[in-house]
């Protein structure tokens, strides 16, 4: 039938409307499609009953495939108005042909006009409900977005200030408002200008100034503001600037921090960390530094001046009156010093009762000398404290130098050293620095403060004396006697660093260590020599005697090298059992009772207490050098009656004696004369290496005095 | 964060849409006056623009169908636009009924009337977001929700791309999707090119600079190198009718006027 020519026709039209719409089909989907449709119109067209509203279902089915285009509409109804009437199968007889083709092709328009209409009108109401319908998501969105932003606003524990670009504050939060103590209100009337602090740094203001302008886009910095209230406050503050889409500014936001009491903390512990809690003075730290500072500076002709001061006889007042009173006493004498200094002038507390006064841009010595008396001046009139009036006198060490010719640490040690030396000199007085005698006063202090780290690198030695029996020309003891090898000073004796050890203390270590030598040579001789080997006699310092662990320590040291307390014999002087303290004496008394031989040395040196002899447990007496001098010939008769007095005293007490200081023959003879039981000194050998006494022991040198006699 | 959360500006329908504007092209009604009238003054400039729309979705179809014949179930279409005859669900659901399909656009209002037509469809959705938020995208509980990521996916950008300026880089924004591509993924793309009508490209461009929206077209070496990491499928990147054609006839005698590149690559 009409098949074939339903498919040609297809094919043309399909050639026809390609591309004058959009479908979702290809040409070969498209050309199938639209052959139902033919289809479809041939028998509408071709049925017994005429019914036109077949073009009108074609017309709305094509514009349900998406055939849009009014050139598809028109292509079509040319198409069809010339090929209808032309079909091969005729249209039923008494059909009006060209009426079918014009209601056809009519009916066919008007479907794919309205339904075309129909669809538009769906598409643009889908359309526009999609616009609303995203903008009220983009509201809602927004919405949500500046309830979380308000929410952060208001929430937050940061002060968040809005501002626009000509400084005006917009708006201000909760936590800016208590920062500041100023309301919202009152902050929307201020100007970003107003909030200048007088000692803000000029570069604050112009960062702000670029970032107003655009050049950067934001800053932080800590920066003080004034409160409402006159009071002031730091913040960390960070400044932004927003910008719109095109990127130019817009506003500014401001966070800030309240870093107050944090700056607060800090200042405290800087504060703690340079001053003296009891009296707010400066401490030593801070000392150090404004030292540094005037040293960094540029030195030339500039000059500073240092007072040390300390007060004396302060350990009296702290201990008799406790430390409450000591502290109140310290206070008023911060206040007096720090009432006599102006400008330029540091009160420092260095420790204890100690002071310094920093003197910055002296004009010479004298300026130092009236701050000096200024000084003692303020301190003298009587301090109260509790109802005790109190006196303070002070020693006063004053250092007044050019800048470039010394240093910080030198600078206070010599004006240390002066201080002593006022305080020797009769306290309640000030000593001005002497560069002679503080030169001897630093080499001992500098020879006292390296001693044990001497002692330990084994600088110092030990040399051995004879004691020679007077009756058997044999040896009977040798002293044991301390020398130091300095690197720089050559070989010193005790004369030259005993004294400086008893001061600082440090004799208790090398005292210790002495006998601890002598000992082992006493054992090494005892091994060596049996019964011949001789005493050892160690000299005992007047501090030894106040170690608590003396008893133990000797006791230890025997033990240690097997040593019987008879081969050990222990020399002191009257000086040392001087005083009230019961200590030493008891002390003694144990060595003695363990059987150390107790020697008292220089007798007759000073002034004698021949009592002391029946109170103390001794076993020997040494006369002094001074009776060997007195032995010397001619002989004064007097002296070798005194001797012999003695003597006898000594042997009446059950004690040995030994003469000191024996140079000649005549003395040797006379003390033998006199009784004396042992003799030492230049007669008999110097101090010498242990060596030096196996030589005598072993018969090499014959004991000089054997030769004499 | 969705880049558009805190703007309120951005559904503008007082100024045209590349996606209303292409559904005008495309014979559609989802377009307001102003992108009707920016859509006439393209077409009066160059008329053949909607063949070449229709090119463009003939090709997204083929690729949809290509896909899906090489085991590709589900589908992330970016820059989908405002839906119309032959969708990529519609498209895809017709080979494999549970393809699954999440549209991606930053449209709001394409991104809405999706929604609207896609309610109740169990297995495409659509996300409102930036083809460069790629994370975001990738963790939309929607997209989440349809897509395997141990799978292999169909990725298409189809007419897309040209809208991203040459500054966003978006040789390295394929990049990132590439990463999250299991193999045996796909990307399908399709780009406008000035090389097939030099002499129209120029007062093209001009007029969607002026309306906004520029564009950037790409030659073919620039399109290729968009497929580093890819390999591209036969016959590579070609004229849009050029691509695996569905009849010799659907040809016509000069491919180049439809001046935009299409391309299929395997993530293998
Ligand atoms: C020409 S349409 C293409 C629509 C569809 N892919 C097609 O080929 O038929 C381009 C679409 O990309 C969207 N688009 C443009 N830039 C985009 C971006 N950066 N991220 C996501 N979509 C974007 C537009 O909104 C528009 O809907």
């Amino acid at each position: 039938m009409n098949h074939a020519d339903c498919e040609v026709f297809a094919q043309r039209w399909t050639e026809a409307i390609v591309g004058t719409s959009y479908v979702a089909m290809g040409r070969h989907m498209l050309a199938r499609h639209l052959l139902e449709l033919t289809h479809q119109l041939v028998e509408g067209f071709l049925a017994a009953e005429f019914d036109p509203s077949v073009g009108r279902d074609v017309g709305v089915a094509m514009v349900e495939k998406h055939f849009t285009g009014t050139e598809t509409l028109k292509e079509t109804l040319a198409l069809i108005a010339e090929w209808l009437p032309g079909l091969s199968t005729p249209a039923p007889p008494g059909a009006d042909v060209a009426g079918r083709v014009a209601q056809l092709v009519g009916s066919l328009a008007a479907g794919y006009a309205s339904a075309l209409r129909e669809r538009s009108l769906d598409e643009q109401d889908a359309i526009y409900r999609a616009g609303l319908r995203a903008r009220r998501q983009a509201e809602q969105a927004l919405a949500a977005s500046e309830a979380k932003f308000r929410a952060m606003f208001t929430e937050a524990k940061l002060g968040i200030g809005i501002g626009d670009l000509e400084g005006n504050i917009t708006d201000a939060n909760p936590a800016l408002q208590e920062m500041f103590g100023y309301t919202r209100e009152e902050f929307t009337r201020l100007n970003v200008s107003s909030m200048v602090h007088p000692e803000d740094a000029a570069s604050v203001w112009e960062v702000y100034g670029e970032l107003i302008r655009g050049e950067r886009d934001h800053f932080r910095m800590e920066k003080r503001f004034n409160r409402r209230d006159g009071g002031e406050i730091w913040t960390d503050l960070t400044v932004s600037l927003v910008r719109d889409e095109g990127g130019a500014p817009t506003y500014q936001v401001a966070l800030l921090e309240d870093v107050s009491e944090r700056r607060r903390l800090q200042a405290k512990l800087q504060y703690q960390a340079y001053h003296d809690p009891l009296t707010a003075l400066a401490n030593r730290q801070m000392v150090t530094e404004r030292l540094d500072q005037v040293f960094a500076g540029p030195v030339s002709q500039r000059r500073v001046g240092l007072c040390f001061l300390d007060l004396d006889g302060f350990k009296v007042v702290n201990d008799s009156l406790g430390h409450d009173v000591g502290d109140q006493l310290l206070k008023t004498v911060a206040s007096r010093l720090t009432r006599c200094c102006g400008p330029g002038q540091l009160v420092a507390r260095m420790g204890g009762d100690e002071f310094l006064i920093i003197v910055e841009d002296t004009g010479g010595e004298a300026d130092m000398a009236v701050l000096a008396d200024r000084i003692l001046s303020a301190l003298a009139a009587p301090v109260r404290v509790g109802g005790h009036a109190l006196t303070v006198r002070t020693s006063i060490g004053v250092v007044e130098r050019p800048v470039a010719d010394t240093n910080p640490a030198d600078l206070i040690q010599a004006a240390d050293i002066t201080m002593y030396q006022a305080k020797a000199g009769g306290k309640g007085r000030y000593a001005m620095f002497d560069q002679h005698r503080n030169a001897s006063e630093v080499a001992d202090f500098t020879l006292s403060a390296t001693m044990v780290a001497a002692v330990a690198r084994g600088e110092f030695y030990v040399v051995y004396q004879p004691l020679v029996d007077l009756g058997q020309g044999t040896l009977r003891a040798v002293e044991a006697l301390v020398r130091w090898r300095h690197p720089t000073l050559g070989v010193l004796g005790p004369e030259r660093f005993i004294r400086l050890a008893e001061e600082s203390g440090s004799i208790v270590q090398l005292g210790h260590w002495v006998l601890a030598r002598a000992c082992e040579q006493a054992k090494a001789w005892r091994d060596a020599f049996g019964d011949a080997a001789p005493l050892v006699s160690v000299n005992l310092a007047p501090r030894q005697l106040h170690e608590p662990s003396l008893v133990a320590d000797v006791t230890q040291v025997l033990a240690d090298n097997g040593l019987d307390p008879s081969r050990l014999q222990l020399e002191l002087t009257e000086q040392s059992l001087l005083g009230d303290d019961a200590g030493p004496l008891t002390m003694l008394t144990k060595l003695y009772g363990m059987g150390v031989r107790i020697a008292l040395d220089d007798f007759g040196d000073g002034y004698w207490n021949l009592p002391d002899l029946r109170r103390l447990p001794l076993r020997e007496l040494k006369l002094a050098g001074s009776f060997a001098a007195g032995l010397q010939s001619p002989c004064n008769g007097v002296d070798q009656r005194i001797v012999r007095a003695l003597v006898d005293l000594a042997h009446a007490l059950d004690l040995t004696v030994t003469a000191e200081g024996v140079e000649t023959l005549a003395q040797c003879e006379r003390f033998q004369a006199a009784g004396c039981d042992t003799g030492q000194g230049a007669w008999f050998g110097l101090p010498g290496a242990a060596e030096q006494i196996d030589a005598l022991l072993r018969g090499a040198h014959p004991l000089c005095h054997r030769e004499a006699l | 964060m969705e880049r558009s959360s805190w703007a309120s500006d951005d559904v503008d329908i007082e100024h045209a849409s590349p996606a209303r504007v292409y559904d005008y092209y495309l014979g559609g009604s989802h377009n307001f006056a102003v992108d009707r009238q920016m859509a006439r003054q393209a077409i009066e400039l160059w008329p053949e623009l909607p063949l070449i729309m229709q090119a463009n979705r003939a090709f997204l179809r083929r690729s949809v169908r290509y896909l899906v014949s090489q085991g590709i179930t589900q589908f992330l279409d970016i820059g989908s636009g405002i839906p119309t005859e032959g969708n990529v669900h519609e498209v895809a659901q017709t080979a494999a009924p549970e393809a699954r399909v999440v549209y991606v656009d930053v449209d709001p209002v394409a991104a809405a009337h999706s929604r609207a037509i896609l309610a109740g469809n169990q297995y495409a959705d659509v996300v409102q977001a930036d083809l460069r938020d790629v994370t975001a995208i990738f963790d939309n509980p929607r997209a989440r929700r349809l897509l395997d990521p141990t799978q292999p996916i169909g990725v298409l950008m189809v007419a897309m791309l040209h809208f991203v300026p040459d500054e966003a880089g978006p040789a390295s924004i394929v990049g990132q999707y590439r990463k999250m591509m299991p193999l045996g993924s796909h990307l399908v793309l399709s780009h406008a090119t000035h090389e097939g009508r030099p002499d129209q490209a120029g007062s093209h461009t001009d007029l969607y600079r002026r309306a906004g929206a520029p564009l950037t077209m790409r030659s073919r070496l620039q399109v290729e190198t968009l497929f580093d990491g890819f390999d591209l499928v036969a016959p590579g990147v070609v004229f849009l009718p050029l691509w695996r054609p569905d009849s010799p006839a659907d040809v016509d005698d000069h491919p180049e006027r439809f001046t935009g590149f299409a391309a299929v690559g395997r993530r293998g």
